[in-house]
């Protein structure tokens, strides 16, 4: 049985029971603390940028929702390989899907597999769920070492 | 044969049809479907008789109050005062002097403790809150201590969230100066036994403010014979509009307390060298005050008393104990909060499916609940959850509703398994 809902795709319900990368690299290069206050989902995302600045290897620990923990597990999968100014550039495209200010459909961008997350923009108190990981990689990329915070 | 006659039960003593009928959006339907609101700890629905009173205010009656000698102002006047004595009837307060309006419980609380405390707490002071409070009865303490060099102590509950009066007894001391905690627990349902915290802060000189925003539409409350100093509550959780509450203080502690909010309406008299302050209530409500909610209000309060608390009460109990023995049949659902003395707050915790991803879920059915903290993130540390479902009735719910929330959460598990 199942919802008539553009949100919990089994894709989503997959990465949420069985998330990718969920695990602790040791002595990364960059990581970040992302917490979101208003719903308690609290993500540490650990990275290893390779000189040439590839993220060689990018990983999770955390609780939170379904939501954003299919989020960060997806990203995970991304954006292991990616050069990180392409991670820049798909969080800018992912920020904007989100908000409801791209349409993946219409527009050009390099979401791929992310575009799975367009429906979140009918659900507003749910967007920082799927976003807190990105805003988490981006924090930890520039070196923020107080943490992230959707509030 | 004589007709039979049909005992009157906690479920029957009110008729909730003709109650549901009051309520223009309960007849509403969204996306197709009927709205199963369940919300009502965080805030409650109005009846038609509290908006169209309103309405008939705003429309043919609106003027400003306590200034103009015309017909439009002095009536607003009355109405508005007229509204202070429907509050002072319903806490019990001996004068409608002791009610003072706010926008509601935070506001009331903020007022104390600023207004109390400023004058009152001393460096080395001890104010007393309990591990299941609001942020709102929570925070403005926290300030206040940070402030003025005192410290805060806290009172610790057992696993069923109920408070561990062997404890209070030990934070008790000629220290302490204020005991500030909740009638009633938003984020757990739990009665707390607010007589015995008051007559024991009392014995070593405390001064005691109970938070009574989610009791207020659930229970009778009587100020003079609980004897506390300060006593809060929120309109639009009694079915009243939002923006509008008040506090209820003893008139000898009001007396002694500075203002809080200055301005016009709260002073005795005003030059460039020194301003008197009014007396209470006047002293703390600067400004115009939100004249049409207080007439709101006051119409809340008339809704309530033609059900009678004692019939709220008993029916909000009938669906506490429908809702938990549902609720408990569920595999996976854990209840937080099983205190013995509870009012109708069903918090729950479920292993597969996270409380935001439960309420989007049930919001698909029109089942309105709420996921989060619920701005008491110290009581879900208590319970090691990083937060709770909860489904809070109010007197216009149905039993049915209740089905169809345990339906709802059995097919969220479904979807995540």
């Amino acid at each position: 049985m199942s919802y008539n809902n553009e949100l919990y795709q089994q894709v989503i319900l997959d990465h949420n029971k069985n998330p990718r990368n969920f695990r602790v690299i040791d002595n990364p290069t960059h990581s970040c603390h992302g917490i979101n206050p208003l719903c308690g989902d609290d993500i540490t995302v650990y990275l290893n940028v390779g000189d040439d600045n590839t993220i060689e290897d990018i990983s999770f620990q955390g609780s939170g929702c379904a939501i954003s923990k299919s989020s960060t597990s997806l990203m995970t999968a991304f954006l292991k390989g990616k050069k990180v100014e392409d991670a820049r550039v798909v969080f800018n495209e992912f920020h904007r899907m989100v908000l409801g200010e791209l349409d993946p459909e219409k527009e050009e961008n390099h979401l791929g597999k992310l575009k799975l997350f367009t429906g979140i923009r009918e659900y507003p108190s749910r967007i920082k769920c799927a976003s807190l990981a990105w805003h988490t990689t981006i924090g930890a990329l520039d070196k923020k070492s107080e943490g992230i915070s959707t509030e | 044969m004589p007709e039979a006659q049909t005992a009157v039960t906690d479920e029957t003593i009110i008729d909730v049809d003709k109650i549901r009928a009051d309520f223009p959006i309960l007849s509403q339907t969204f996306n197709g479907k009927p709205l199963v609101y369940l919300d009502n700890a965080a805030t409650t629905q109005k009846p038609r008789q509290v908006i169209e009173r309103m309405q008939r205010f705003e429309s043919e009656e609106y003027g400003t109050v306590r200034r103009g000698a015309y017909k439009l102002s002095e009536k607003a006047t009355r109405l508005y005062e007229e509204g202070r004595q429907k509050v002072a009837d319903l806490l019990r307060a001996g004068s409608k002097s002791e009610i003072i309006f706010t926008s509601g419980t935070t506001q009331s609380i903020n007022l104390v403790a600023y207004s109390f405390g400023k004058r009152f707490i001393q460096p080395g002071d001890e104010i007393i809150i309990s591990t299941i409070e609001h942020h709102a009865n929570t925070v403005p303490w926290q300030i206040l201590c940070e402030e003025r060099g005192a410290v805060l102590k806290v009172i610790p509950v057992n696993d069923d969230g109920e408070l561990i009066m062997e404890e209070y007894d030990k934070l008790l001391s000629s220290k302490t100066k204020m005991v500030a905690v909740n009638h009633i627990s938003n984020a757990l349902g739990t009665i707390n036994p607010v007589e015995e915290i008051i007559e024991k802060a009392h014995q070593v000189g405390a001064k005691v403010l109970i938070d009574g925003a989610q009791s207020t539409p659930h229970m009778k409350i009587n100020v003079q014979a609980l004897d506390c100093d300060f006593y809060t509550f929120s309109g639009h959780k009694m079915y009243a509009p939002s923006g509008i509450g008040g506090l209820f203080g003893k008139m000898e502690v009001l007396e002694d307390m500075p203002p809080y909010v200055t301005g016009g309406d709260m002073i005795a008299k005003v030059t460039f060298e020194k301003t008197t302050y009014a007396k209470p209530p006047q002293r703390f409500e600067a400004g115009t005050p939100p004249i049409s909610q207080v007439i709101g209000l006051g119409e809340a309060i008339d809704y309530i008393n033609s059900i009678g608390l004692d019939s709220i009460a008993r029916y909000e109990n009938f669906l506490l104990e429908y809702g938990t023995k549902l609720l408990e049949e569920i595999d996976g659902c854990r209840i937080i909060g099983t205190a013995k003395n509870k009012a109708s707050i069903l918090s729950f915790y479920l292993d597969a499916v996270h409380p935001h991803d439960v309420v989007t879920l049930l919001d698909e059915d029109c089942i309105e609940l709420r996921g989060g903290h619920h701005c008491a993130q110290p009581t879900m540390q208590r319970f090691n959850v990083p937060a709770t479902t909860r489904a809070s009735m109010s007197f216009y719910n149905k039993k049915e509703e209740l089905d169809a929330l345990a339906e709802g959460i059995r097919r969220a598990i479904q979807v995540f398994s």
